[in-house]
């Protein structure tokens, strides 16, 4: 079972973009995913950008580790679709589509794509009918359990082709819930979306909410709203080992991300742990069919 | 001339919206396969028939959603609903899923599919990808467009548009939300509901009236405050000091006044939400919305939205004011 870093979903400079994955060179993830995926007016880094990070660290780890282009997340202007097609056609890098915009540039030109969590497969026929088109790998939507996510793979095993898609989950970190025309941190901020200022930047892992009783309840992250906890599922790896899962991923913070995979490597390949993990503040409720903020011990 | 696509939960708003004016009326059946799965509302395979008829002979059209998620486990249900409608002569589908689109497309070529707003395409290019695969007639699309930008999705679209016209207002593109389902388990996709009733309590306490949801408390009010239903997105959190409606006020959505601005992009249909409303909520919108299309079709230059209209749809309106939403410049 594979370790993948999910695109960065927050807003940094491009100091700290670099810096971030430069300091993940000699981490033990084995997939990078890379672009912005959120809002397309944050520009630390433009397209050109992001494929010269992406080839500069595809030439640094001489093919130890991948590097897949993130996309757009919610297409809705012709601007965007400008970019997205450029990300489209870059010829190098497989590109992960967020949006079905984006499915239906990669496959009308027969490029081979995988999907974010934000594509909603629900069923192993959807996920058939994307192979066809050229889907190879798959985030399963984080609202689903491992019960749905065992009868997916199930029912891709008797469709003769569950070797043929991998198979990714979102493991670690502040869960993508919802996106909106709105921008909620302007909001916040009391500044309508077009002169938002760029009030992300002040966020690196996003803006918190909580209820009026202090319960940790959402993430502001511009347009795109997470969940208050991170979902966690530490504790679940060996189960998704044996279920066939290919790929965990784990969502880039400001802090303490090295630590998490670290932990997960060891987890997964069953070394020693030198420090004792703590899940206590995060949840796991989706995977275990429950409300996505709860933890469960099923 | 624009078609008005009405909402009916049950018997008596469907003979409501067809009698007021419907070009269409969109239902569902009594359970998960569709966006308005709540309790007491929706249609069983004895009735549906009744309904389509009563429709049918009097020249609304009658649309199926079918525009939840299935998971493996309910495939088959989703499959079965997809057949009832089809055998019952419908006139369109509406679905949201891939693998029922895909399912309808292949067993039911001859019946129309619209892809539903719960599919969330809001570019053409996405568009492209459901009429090339799955050959739909007609997109609804998510309220989170500008109208400039609606105006630019029909110049390209391969297919009929359908927009909201009234109704409730989701905030988030809808079809990729799960805040429901992150606090209550269930969300739109998965179980056609969101911020379920079960999951609502309500508590007078020395504080004010508190609303909750699965326990997670949603909004508290003051005495001469109007306490709403608690949906995610509409309730009173806070950041650092502040407690304020973090995602959107409780205000429901009205495009009456950019009807002739819909018209002349290509809009083809107007949808009204509710399905969950009752039947004297649609028969007011429809009566309004008929009056303005026919108002505005008879004299398109001089059309001027009326003020009894407006007074008409505050009255059943969600937080008692509405908004242009998405539609206007404030919100972009």
């Amino acid at each position: 079972m594979k370790l993948s870093l999910g695109p960065l979903l927050y807003f940094w400079s491009l100091d700290d973009i670099e810096a971030f994955y430069q300091s993940m060179l000699d981490e033990p993830v084995d997939i990078l995913y890379l672009g912005e995926t959120v809002c397309s007016k944050r520009r630390s880094l433009g397209f050109e950008q992001w494929m010269e990070l992406a080839r500069s660290l595809k030439e640094s780890l001489s093919g130890s580790k991948e590097v897949v282009l993130s996309t757009l997340s919610l297409i809705e202007a012709e601007s965007e679709l400008k970019t997205l097609r450029r990300y489209c056609d870059n010829g190098d890098f497989l590109v992960e589509a967020n949006d079905m915009a984006a499915v239906q540039l990669l496959s009308e030109k027969k490029i081979p794509f995988s999907i974010g969590p934000t594509i909603n497969v629900y069923n192993a026929q959807t996920l058939s009918i994307l192979h066809k088109q050229g889907l190879q790998r798959w985030v399963m939507p984080v609202e689903l359990s491992r019960q749905t996510l065992a009868d997916i793979l199930r029912d891709l095993d008797d469709m003769g082709i569950k070797d043929k898609i991998e198979t990714e989950i979102f493991s670690y970190g502040h869960m993508p819930l919802a996106l909106s025309a709105r921008c909620f941190t302007a909001r916040a901020h009391n500044l309508p979306k077009d002169q938002c200022e760029l009030k992300c930047i002040d966020y690196p892992d996003g803006l918190q909410v909580k209820s009026q009783e202090d319960q940790s309840l959402f993430t502001l992250n511009g347009i795109q709203t997470l969940s208050g906890l991170r979902y966690d599922l530490y504790n679940e790896l060996p189960e998704m080992q044996t279920m066939g899962v290919d790929i965990v991923r784990i969502s880039p913070r400001s802090r303490q991300t090295k630590e998490i995979i670290n932990a997960y490597y060891q987890k997964i390949n069953k070394i020693e742990e030198h420090d004792a993990y703590t899940i206590a503040e995060n949840c796991n409720g989706y995977w275990h069919g429950e409300p996505g903020m709860l933890q469960s011990s099923l | 001339m624009i078609e008005l696509v009405c909402p009916a939960g049950n018997f008596p708003a469907l003979k409501e919206a067809v009698n007021n004016g419907a070009d269409a009326v969109y239902i569902g059946f009594k359970d998960d396969t569709n966006a308005r799965h709540f309790a007491g509302l929706n249609f069983n395979e004895k009735n549906l028939p009744k309904a389509i008829d009563y429709a049918h002979q009097r020249g609304t059209k009658v649309f199926v959603a079918i525009n939840t998620y299935p998971q493996p486990d309910g495939w088959s249900r989703w499959q079965r609903a997809v057949d009832t409608a089809a055998g019952l002569g419908v006139d369109a589908l509406i679905i949201a899923d891939i693998g029922i689109l895909d399912y309808a497309a292949n067993k039911h070529p001859q019946m129309s599919r619209h892809l539903s707003v719960q599919g969330s395409a809001t570019s053409y290019e996405s568009l492209r990808y459901y009429q090339q695969n799955f050959g739909i007639k007609r997109a609804v699309l998510p309220r989170v467009l500008s109208v400039s930008q609606v105006a630019h999705l029909a110049a390209q679209s391969p297919v009929e548009l359908e927009v909201f016209g009234f109704g409730s207002l989701c905030i988030m593109a809808e079809g990729r939300c799960h805040l429901s389902s992150y606090v209550t388990g269930e969300s739109p996709n998965t179980c056609g509901a969101c911020s379920p009733a079960k999951s609502v309590r309500w508590e007078k306490t020395p504080q004010g009236l508190e609303s909750r949801l699965n326990g997670v408390l949603i909004d508290r009010y003051d005495d001469n405050e109007n306490a709403g239903y608690p949906t995610l997105c509409k309730g009173r959190f806070t950041i650092g000091k502040n407690t304020f409606h973090v995602l959107e006020e409780p205000t429901s959505l009205n495009t009456i006044e950019i009807l002739p601005e819909l018209d002349q992009i290509g809009i083809k249909a107007i949808k009204i939400e509710g399905r969950q409303r009752s039947p004297a909520y649609t028969q007011q919108v429809t009566r309004v919305w008929r009056q303005a299309i026919d108002s505005y079709t008879a004299d398109p230059k001089n059309y001027t939205p009326q003020p009894q209209w407006s007074a008409a749809l505050n009255k059943v309106s969600e937080g008692s004011q509405t908004t242009l939403g998405a539609y206007s410049r404030p919100w972009q």
